[in-house]
């Protein structure tokens, strides 16, 4: 009998007012109590609506009726068959435009808490399962992985699994990439993004750290060596900028920056060397997932007010909600319809305010968003000395500025093949932000999916 | 890990250090950068290539004991590792269209300006070097300085040395004694390369200067280390680190090098003293 409960189970957190204050993870995950107890709304729908949503397709019925069962490393198993990282995905997915927002449930209520069972399974694994690595016959083929960010690392075990020798080439000196210097530890423990490193080295995939491809190797050079396909999964790692008066002065960040300080180089912990301001008032610009976890990571730096500036409303704002909520909870100020026309200094050239105009929106745009429009005169300051520019980013260039080859478009992402992901050189694949444009941890997980599968049919195709 | 191979003192303040990198070795050019980190817990830091052997190898960093991080760096010895060593990154310097060039080093800066000398000179580009320290003492790669240029002033500000005043001085006795560059080379702290490049633009002489901001991924992500070059946003990790002089803001550098200089300055004031504590202990 299913449960029929309206709502989802309620997950445990800890108080708005104790975690803006420290970098333990927000949620603490659900009981085997609560799982069994969300496992027991899904519906079990023939035709199971909600792993279309799902970009890697896991096979979310089957694993939920494992978890009413009790059978939380069946569970486990299941979720791995198409989702290599799922501790991860538990955590970061927008679980609400995806699984969630199909669930036959939500009609009339919550969806079931996809995400939320998820994640419990992959942490239930973590701490009873064992992870025996699966010897699979080597295929004596090589095959190259440019980033070790989720598109990267999802490709990378699908290769390894169907026997590639992989090697994951990654420019930084850890592996996770957005994972590891992007998402605070407050949402997602970066000893979890670690602990799925180390599953997929145990598979077999070796990882190079501090290698920057493009620079230190070229993608020829990786061919010369003995690799007979290259994936390129660099992501989108050249922060925008708004190319307003008073960027240049000191305190503005991009989120890339203020995150990595904090997240890849411990800024936050005293016994780290990597330095950051510590802002008494910030305003973080933009309304993206990235925008709030710059504003919850300063409250936790502990500024004494933190203002998310927008230039559209709520309901146009590209963050998942959960993460709105939580931002608004733990004291975030939201300045919405109001955009940034000039950051203002004092005379040492520190950030000292930021000058803003109001917006009205007006027709929806390209994007099917409503254009914001200025209001004349309608100027005002926000007191600050931190400005954090969460305005998205562009593709990295070093890899097309440094391969002959791989078109992009005007936008700077790398031109591939809808259904193959394959680039304009072959033998040469990518796919994530490198290719989209900045998006999400699972659409660049599907995309490194589909171009493992690629690769194999590319590579047996040659034999 | 990237092993120390050879570590000498060029002076009190400076060292030099040969470390065991093929991989960047192989793809080295000059102008081009390394981004380390000692520990880990340690901060990455950019310092430019001063010299590698693709033989061995091997790439030479030249640094200056500033804050904490440079200072751990000094503790280390042949023997030791790096826990990071990553590059080359930037964009190597392209100097191969000049007759005639001088090539100004500040400092610790000399030591970056140096490679870039010897470059020109292997190419036949007719080099002269003007090199500037505080005093004496300082004074580092005074032998390798003359060896790639055709003439080598070297300057100290307070004339320890014979020529008394500041690379700028001779920079223009230069240029009015019709020495006629195509080029001028200015590397230094940002104080020099902006009073070269305030000189040379009275002149119309091509101007490069080579930067080193705040940065700390070096591969354009993290944008920290974003300059204002001719009213454009640059990021001197991927954009240069070499541009154009007369077009760089100058002012605005400055003061974004001083972001964390209270933060530095309390992280090497710590870090002496523990060592201080640990000398009294040993």
């Amino acid at each position: 009998m299913p449960n029929m409960n309206p709502k989802k189970t309620p997950m445990p957190e800890q108080e708005p007012n104790v975690r803006n204050k420290n970098f333990d993870e927000v949620s603490y995950g659900y009981t085997e109590e609560m799982a069994k107890n969300e496992a027991e709304r899904c519906l079990h729908c023939k035709h199971k609506p909600c792993m279309k949503g799902c970009p890697v397709a896991v096979h979310i019925p089957d694993f939920i009726q494992q978890v009413a069962e009790g059978d939380y490393e069946g569970a486990y198993r299941t979720i791995k068959m198409t989702n290599s990282l799922p501790a991860i995905c538990g955590r970061v997915c927008p679980q609400e435009n995806q699984c969630e927002h199909n669930c036959v449930r939500g009609i009339k209520g919550e969806p079931v808490a996809i995400g939320r069972l998820e994640r419990f399974v992959a942490d239930w694994h973590m701490k009873h399962g064992k992870d025996e690595a699966e010897k699979v016959e080597p295929n004596g083929h090589k095959v190259a992985v440019v980033g070790a960010g989720p598109a990267g690392l999802t490709c990378a075990g699908d290769l390894a699994a169907m026997g590639y020798s992989v090697t994951v080439f990654e420019a930084l000196h850890a592996a996770g990439g957005v994972l590891m210097y992007g998402i605070p530890q407050f949402r997602l423990p970066k000893e979890i993004v670690q602990r799925e490193i180390d599953t997929l080295k145990a598979k077999g995939v070796e990882i190079k750290i501090d290698m920057v491809i493009g620079k230190v190797l070229s993608v020829d050079e990786l061919f010369e060596n003995g690799y007979e396909a290259v994936f390129i999964g660099t992501g989108a790692g050249l922060p925008n900028f708004m190319n307003i008066p008073g960027e240049g002065l000191v305190g503005v960040y991009s989120a890339n920056e203020f995150l990595t300080r904090v997240n890849l180089m411990k800024a936050y912990k005293p016994d780290y060397d990597t330095p950051i301001i510590h802002p008494k008032n910030v305003a973080v610009v933009g309304g993206g997932n990235v925008a709030m976890d710059a504003a919850r990571t300063a409250l936790r730096l502990g500024a004494e007010s933190v203002h998310i500036v927008y230039r559209r409303a709520e309901e146009q704002m590209p963050a998942r909600r959960e993460e709105i909520h939580h931002a608004k909870e733990e004291g975030v100020i939201f300045d919405l319809l109001c955009n940034p026309v000039q950051i203002l200094g004092d005379e040492n050239g520190k950030v000292n305010a930021i000058e803003c105009i109001r917006m009205e929106l007006g027709e929806p745009d390209a994007s099917g968003r409503r254009k914001p429009i200025p209001v004349e005169g309608s100027n005002f300051k926000i007191p600050v000395d931190c400005v954090v520019m969460a305005i998205g980013n562009s593709p990295n260039p070093l890899i097309r500025s440094t391969t002959k080859g791989i078109e992009a478009n005007s936008h700077g992402c790398i031109v591939v093949k809808d259904d193959t992901m394959e680039t304009t050189r072959e033998g040469v694949f990518a796919a994530g932000d490198a290719v989209s444009g900045a998006a999400t941890v699972i659409l660049a997980m599907g995309g490194g999916k589909e171009a493992a599968r690629s690769i194999d049919k590319y590579i047996r195709s040659k034999k | 890990m990237f092993q120390i191979l050879q570590k000498r003192k060029l002076n009190d303040s400076m060292t030099l250090m040969v470390i065991d990198a093929p991989f960047i070795a192989k793809k080295a050019q000059a102008g081009e950068f390394i981004i380390l980190r000692v520990n880990e817990h340690g901060e990455r830091i950019p310092l430019t290539i001063a010299d590698y052997d693709r033989e061995k190898g091997t790439v030479t960093i030249i640094y200056q004991i500033v804050g904490k991080t440079t200072m751990l760096l000094d503790q280390l010895g042949e023997g030791d590792a790096l826990l990071d060593f990553i590059g080359p990154l930037g964009k190597p310097s392209n100097l191969t269209d000049y007759k005639k060039a001088a090539v100004i080093g500040g400092g610790a800066g000399c030591a970056i300006a140096y490679p870039q000398a010897k470059a020109l000179h292997a190419q036949g580009t007719e080099v002269d070097m003007i090199a500037g320290f505080r005093n004496k003492n300082l004074i580092i790669l005074e032998d390798e300085m003359r060896s790639v240029s055709d003439k080598l002033i070297v300057m100290t500000d307070d004339g320890s040395n014979g020529h008394k005043g500041f690379v700028t001085d001779a920079l223009r006795e230069q240029i009015e004694g019709g020495a006629n560059y195509d080029v001028v080379v200015a590397i230094g702290p940002l104080v020099m390369m902006r009073a070269v490049s305030e000189l040379t633009k009275k002149y119309g002489i091509k101007t490069i200067v080579s930067m080193n901001p705040i940065m700390i991924d070096g591969t354009g992500m993290c944008g920290g280390c974003r300059l204002t070059v001719g009213g454009k946003t640059k990021f001197a990790c991927v954009d240069g680190p070499d541009f154009d002089g007369h077009e760089v803001d100058f002012d605005e550098a400055i003061k974004r090098s001083r972001t964390y200089y209270e933060m530095e300055r309390e992280a090497a004031r710590e870090f002496n003293c523990r060592l201080m504590e640990g000398a009294k202990n040993a």
